[in-house]
């Protein structure tokens, strides 16, 4: 199977590699996958005034689910959380040119940044949207 | 530095050697006929050559000739051996195969096929070392047990089946024993007398002859074996196989056997030390990596390893100009992880982040130091982009967390 550029790109490229402080009131945590199915994602935001300012992401996963969650931290910087829970796999997987067997991956980004959100949210007490 | 893209995976396939090329051309063009033709000088020079290649196989594993049986392959060798025995068995009340669970899908398949139609089949189980033991097999026969069916060398891993000993228990019981060999054919000697072996299938492709010619032993003396045909036409192959010969495919695995014959001892001498070489800095070059399968009960050329913490699929993906395969579900059309590392007792994860490499006639020194070289780099950078990793620096025991599977 042949990659896509992009995919290619990100998986030699990573943006965003790293982890924030997970304890810091103004970061929120995904952690989504499991080994067992050979992908985990964790995507961490920082948020400012509703305006995630900072992402970084860590991905055990084949290429292309380093390739999404490494997307989606690039994408979500300065987006309001709102703007950001409003991401689709379909977006994801459209921009990577990722083949229906990797669909998977785009949703494992979709829902690390999700989790990454509520984890933020929780942590302000806010009710976590859906 | 290397800039042609290097071939590590000669467990899938090996190239056609050159010289083998060479004997087969003629037998495309000027030496064309059809093995069946009695009647011109077309046909006697293709079946001569037809019965030089089968003294070539059946010298090599200390047969008659007259035991060999030309087949497209291996698949089709080891789905008439199972088949054809166990259809001409049922007839005196036997049905009821044995086999491993780590046997390659063209065993598997063929006994789950056989399963719908009635026939008993015990899947053994392997050890963590990927082995089946003698007395396993002799607890699981049966009265009406017709046939035994253990691969004589693991594709995977490369680990190697106590055959000799299983053949005498099934001698002793009056069982017929059949063995995928494979990956085993040409590579260390073997012997159908000393092992007690009744059928065996073995394949071109994997000794550096053409892919689509195979054949399958059939013993024909103490015990007889009796194969009901699975292809039926002209009555080729005594019955066994009809269909034209592969005449060309014939004589390339025929100078491939006699070609691996002859270098078999120094050539597999020079592939265990290059195995060896890359085992040892893989796994002293790499922390938390793992052998899978028999460290001392395995082929020359076969390396299966685990790098915890890292995906097989991204680490192959790092490995660009490289060709080996890798046991994590992203590299198969199932999406699903080995079967035979996760028999032998391996979680999901490590059977994910297992590589496959397999050594042959052609790899050199300075292919396996490059690809040592290339592995230890990406596997680092990986790791430090793996979230399990970090947890695992952290002190946190991966097996506490509660995941999310998908």
């Amino acid at each position: 199977m042949a990659y896509s550029t992009k995919v290619i790109d990100h998986y030699e490229h990573p943006r965003n590699v790293g982890s924030l402080d997970k304890n810091d009131e103004d970061v929120g945590t995904g952690i989504v996958g499991a080994p067992a199915c050979g992908d985990v994602m964790k995507l961490q935001i920082k948020v400012e005034n509703g305006v995630i300012t900072d992402a970084k992401f860590k991905t055990y996963g084949c290429g292309s689910a380093i390739a999404s969650s490494s997307l989606v931290t690039e994408w979500v910087k300065g987006m309001s959380i709102d703007k950001a829970m409003e991401i689709k796999n379909s977006q994801i997987a459209e921009e990577l040119s990722l083949p229906p067997v990797k669909i998977h991956c785009s949703v494992l980004a979709e829902d690390a940044i999700k989790a990454a959100i509520r984890d933020y949210q929780q942590k302000h007490g806010t009710p976590a949207a859906e | 530095m290397i800039d042609r893209p290097i071939y590590l995976d000669y467990a899938a396939t090996t190239p056609t050697d050159p010289r083998v090329v060479d004997a087969m051309l003629p037998y495309f063009t000027t030496m064309f006929g059809n093995a069946a033709s009695r009647t011109h000088v077309f046909g006697w020079q293709a079946e001569e050559a037809v019965e030089a290649a089968r003294r070539e196989i059946a010298t090599v594993i200390n047969a008659d000739p007259k035991e060999i049986t030309w087949t497209s392959g291996a698949t089709e060798g080891n789905n008439l051996a199972i088949k054809g025995a166990v259809e001409f068995l049922r007839e005196s009340g036997k049905k009821h195969v044995i086999t491993a669970v780590t046997e390659h899908k063209a065993v598997l398949d063929t006994c789950k096929y056989l399963e719908r139609h009635g026939v008993d089949v015990t899947y053994l189980p392997v050890d963590q070392d990927g082995l089946v033991t003698p007395a396993q097999v002799e607890a699981a026969i049966r009265p009406d047990t017709a046939l035994v069916s253990i691969m004589f060398a693991n594709n995977e891993t490369g680990v190697l089946q106590p055959i000799t000993e299983i053949g005498a228990i099934c001698r002793k019981h009056g069982v017929l024993m059949h063995t995928d060999a494979v990956q085993a054919f040409g590579k260390i000697p073997l012997d159908v007398e000393a092992m007690n072996i009744d059928l065996m299938s073995i394949s071109a492709h994997k000794i550096y002859g053409p892919k689509g010619i195979g054949a399958l032993y059939v013993r024909r003396r103490r015990p007889r074996v009796r194969l009901a045909p699975q292809i039926h036409g002209g009555g080729h192959e005594r019955g066994n196989r009809s269909g034209t010969l592969n005449v060309t495919g014939i004589v390339g695995f025929g100078y491939a056997a006699k070609l691996a014959r002859e270098s078999m001892a120094t050539e597999a001498a020079r592939i265990l030390e290059l195995r060896e070489h890359l085992r040892q800095r893989l796994m002293t070059e790499i922390p938390h990596a793992t052998l899978n399968g028999s460290p001392t009960q395995r082929l020359p050329g076969h390396l299966n390893i685990s790098f915890a913490y890292v995906e097989g699929e991204s680490l192959l993906m790092g490995l660009k100009d490289v060709a080996i395969s890798s046991g994590s579900a992203c590299t198969s059309a199932s999406l699903e992880p080995s079967y035979v590392l996760k028999a032998m007792g391996l979680n999901d994860e490590l059977a994910h982040s297992s590589l496959r490499i397999s050594i042959g006639r052609f790899t050199t020194l300075e292919e396996v130091d490059h690809i040592a070289d290339l592995i230890a780099r990406e596997v680092a950078r990986l790791r430090e982009m793996s979230p399990l990793w970090e947890m695992v620096q952290d002190g946190i025991d991966l097996s506490t967390i509660e995941w999310t599977p998908h």
